[in-house]
């Protein structure tokens, strides 16, 4: 699950991460209520950051033509003039895709004076199955791009977990970032709490980009989290109430929810070729077989182990809802589960939907002459593969045929 | 031989009263497979009873152990409970422990994997199907089945298959019984980012292995135990490999059913998968509809 900016670093903060003093708001009368607290407690300049899971914000372009959904802004009447550009509006950035998002939330905070910037992530190791803690002195950047131009710069900390991350761990980073004094020991304590907030949430990741040397007005400097971006391990979920009532629905895929309701793992994608398979790894093979053979799969469905009538169902109603859609690829391997059981559902549901798409049908395992029988005799018109191979060329056909 | 469980392999099942530990447990003593005890906390005492066969139920792994000479443990209990189930077939010095249950928490299973540091036990998964080494008897009857990978589709023989998905491990077994070719051991090493053993970890087993002949290697994006993998192939393999990465379509970010199923940063893709396959030698079936055909075309 992946939560927004404002609460990860609400996470952070709880773990003593300093970060930008702000407040997230979804109206205008909030926004010029944190701005009026910001420039209050003297702070010369405020950052108005749209709330969306995806990143390229600052460069992206809202619907309206509004440019940037992060603005640096000098007064309270500024503050409230961009968020009234920003909230409610759709913003397109590089990783949105052309539909974009819609921004609700906004995150309004003070922005110091940066004066140097750096990298620091916690992420799982899956080589060693250990934690890592990553850091770099180049912040700002992608840390995939500073791993290739410049690997010499990206310091690495294992952690054991039968101890967790030891001081002298957070001592080497703070070192690393060429310290001293007072940033030093800020720099320890903030590793630590970073790390303590990847371990304790169960995180999957945590990605501070940038870390700032910031300069208060009085020339003060200290450390801030000044962006921070957190997913969090799904099945660590349910021990975390609290980081569960952070999930924002508005930032998943309609679709994508229908479909957890019934237990089924869906991902849609921008092909025209529905899928409806069993298991994960044959999820994504009937995908590849379908591009293979010059197609484009419309999405990722996998229905499980022991899918039952009704999920079928629930698969078929979900995947109809999806427009693009011009045919159906449905591959069972049925090991344990009865085929026919799965025939009779799709018959069921081929009856509900009134499917007038091509369906192709590749049925394998347990019972499957039963399944296919089923199939044959409900009068349907069901296009029968004998292997995924077979099955995918048909349904590819099928649609170049209409 | 085969690898890992031969069809006289003591087994106990650890969450053998719950329905998904119990189904499968009936299958496997159906199937053939030694099912000496089940663990259950609470019910000890109590007797699992399937066709006629009775198998004892024990309060802890130890003491199933004892009284019936399990070597190995299948592991069916909830995510919440996974991880301590695991390691108290660890701490009794189990020969293999076999995690079944998806859904373990990331921060779960790395604490096991450092608990299980100079430990004898060897674990398979979590979130897998299993293993099965197929028996003689019809429809493979006879062998030794951990898990919940159907039995009847094994045959007796000379492939060994190892795979990170339990339907494509399924396709590829399929496809090689249909062809009338046998496997030795088929091997689920699992889905989620952690797991107890390896792609590598198996095909060394499989290469030491005088009964295996040939080895299919099924893999998938995210990670890179693939490529681990096909560089000691390159070095080390003596037997043909064919192989097969799902997931070349899949967007990045975006997590594909299995927890670990991520292309993330630009690493995992099954491009590169491919690549280092291809660099060792290992034959790459163009669909997954052709992967037990690369394999004999290789054989041949």
């Amino acid at each position: 699950m992946n939560i927004h900016e404002y609460q990860a670093k609400q996470l952070l903060k709880q773990y003593g991460v300093s970060v930008p003093a702000g407040e997230p708001c979804t109206t205008l009368d909030q926004a010029r209520a944190i701005a009026d607290k910001i420039f209050g407690a003297g702070h010369p300049v405020a950052v108005v950051k749209s709330q969306i899971h995806a990143g390229g914000r600052g460069k992206g372009t809202f619907k309206t033509g509004f440019q940037g959904g992060v603005k640096l802004a000098r007064s309270v009447d500024e503050v409230v003039s961009f968020a009234s550009s920003m909230l409610g509006q759709v913003l397109v950035t590089k990783q949105t895709g052309p539909e974009g998002r819609k921004v609700q939330t906004l995150l309004i905070a003070a922005a110091e004076t940066i004066k140097k910037e750096f990298y620091l992530a916690v992420l799982l190791d899956r080589v060693n199955s250990r934690p890592l803690v990553m850091a770099s002195t180049e912040g700002g950047m992608e840390i995939e791009e500073v791993a290739a131009k410049t690997p010499e710069k990206i310091l690495k900390q294992w952690i054991d977990p039968s101890v967790g991350m030891m001081p002298y761990q957070a001592r080497q980073i703070g070192s690393g970032f060429g310290l001293k004094g007072e940033l030093f020991n800020a720099a320890v304590k903030l590793v630590l709490g970073v790390y303590k907030t990847w371990w304790e949430c169960d995180a999957s990741m945590v990605e501070i980009n940038p870390l700032c040397i910031i300069e208060t007005p009085d020339g003060k400097q200290s450390l801030s989290a000044v962006d921070a971006k957190i997913s969090l391990d799904d099945n660590a979920l349910y021990r975390h109430a609290d980081i569960q009532a952070m999930r924002d629905l508005n930032e998943e895929a309609p679709l994508e929810i229908e479909a957890s309701k019934f237990n089924l793992n869906y991902i849609k994608l921008d092909g025209n070729i529905a899928c409806l398979v069993n298991g994960a790894g044959l999820a994504m093979a009937t995908m590849d077989i379908i591009q293979h053979f010059g197609g484009s799969p419309a999405n990722f469905l996998d229905v499980g182990g022991g899918a039952s009538k009704e999920q079928v169902t629930a698969a078929f109603k979900i995947i109809l809802q999806d427009p693009n859609v011009k045919a159906i690829f449905v591959n069972i391997f049925g090991g344990i589960m009865d085929c026919n059981v799965i025939a009779t559902g799709i018959v069921a549901a081929v009856k509900e939907t009134g499917l007038r798409l091509p369906l192709v049908v590749r049925l394998e395992g347990n019972n499957v002459q039963a399944g296919k029988k089923t199939l044959t005799e409900s009068g349907l018109t069901i296009i029968g593969g004998d292997s995924m191979a077979d099955a995918a060329q048909k349904v590819v056909q099928a649609i170049a045929a209409r | 031989m085969s690898i890992l469980v031969q069809p006289d392999t003591r087994v106990l099942v650890q969450g053998i009263t719950g329905s998904f530990g119990a189904r499968h447990a009936q299958l496997s003593i159906d199937y053939g497979s030694r099912i000496v005890a089940g663990v259950t906390p609470g019910k000890g005492g109590q007797w699992f009873e399937h066709n006629g066969n009775k198998v004892p139920i024990f309060d802890t792994v130890p003491e199933a152990i004892r009284q019936t000479g399990a070597t190995t443990s299948a592991v069916f209990v909830p995510p919440p409970f996974a991880a301590d189930a695991i390691l108290e077939g660890v701490n009794a010095d189990l020969e293999l422990v076999v995690a079944i249950t998806e859904g373990i928490p990331v921060r779960d299973m790395i604490q096991v994997k450092r608990a299980m540091e100079g430990k004898k036990t060897r674990l398979i998964g979590p979130n897998c199907p299993g293993i099965v080494t197929p028996g003689p008897g019809k429809d493979s009857f006879g062998g030794c089945r951990i898990g919940i990978a159907p039995g009847y589709i094994h045959k007796k023989g000379n492939v060994g298959v190892v795979s990170r998905s339990g339907t494509l491990t399924y396709e590829a077994v399929w496809q090689l019984t249909c062809r009338g070719v046998g496997q030795s051991t088929c091997v689920g090493i699992g889905g989620d980012p952690v797991n107890g053993t390896t792609h590598l970890d198996v095909i060394k087993l499989f290469n030491d292995d005088p009964e295996t002949q040939g080895i299919i290697m099924i893999g998938e994006i995210g990670g890179s135990a693939e490529e681990e993998a096909a560089e000691w192939i390159k070095q080390h393999g003596k037997k043909p490999v064919a192989g097969f990465i799902a997931g070349a379509t899949a967007p990045p970010g975006r997590r594909m059913g299995h927890a670990g199923a991520i292309v993330s940063g630009g690493k995992g893709t099954a491009a590169a998968k491919i690549a280092a396959f291809k660099e060792a030698g290992i034959g790459v079936a163009p669909t997954p509809s052709e992967m037990a055909d690369t394999l004999l075309r290789m054989m041949r």
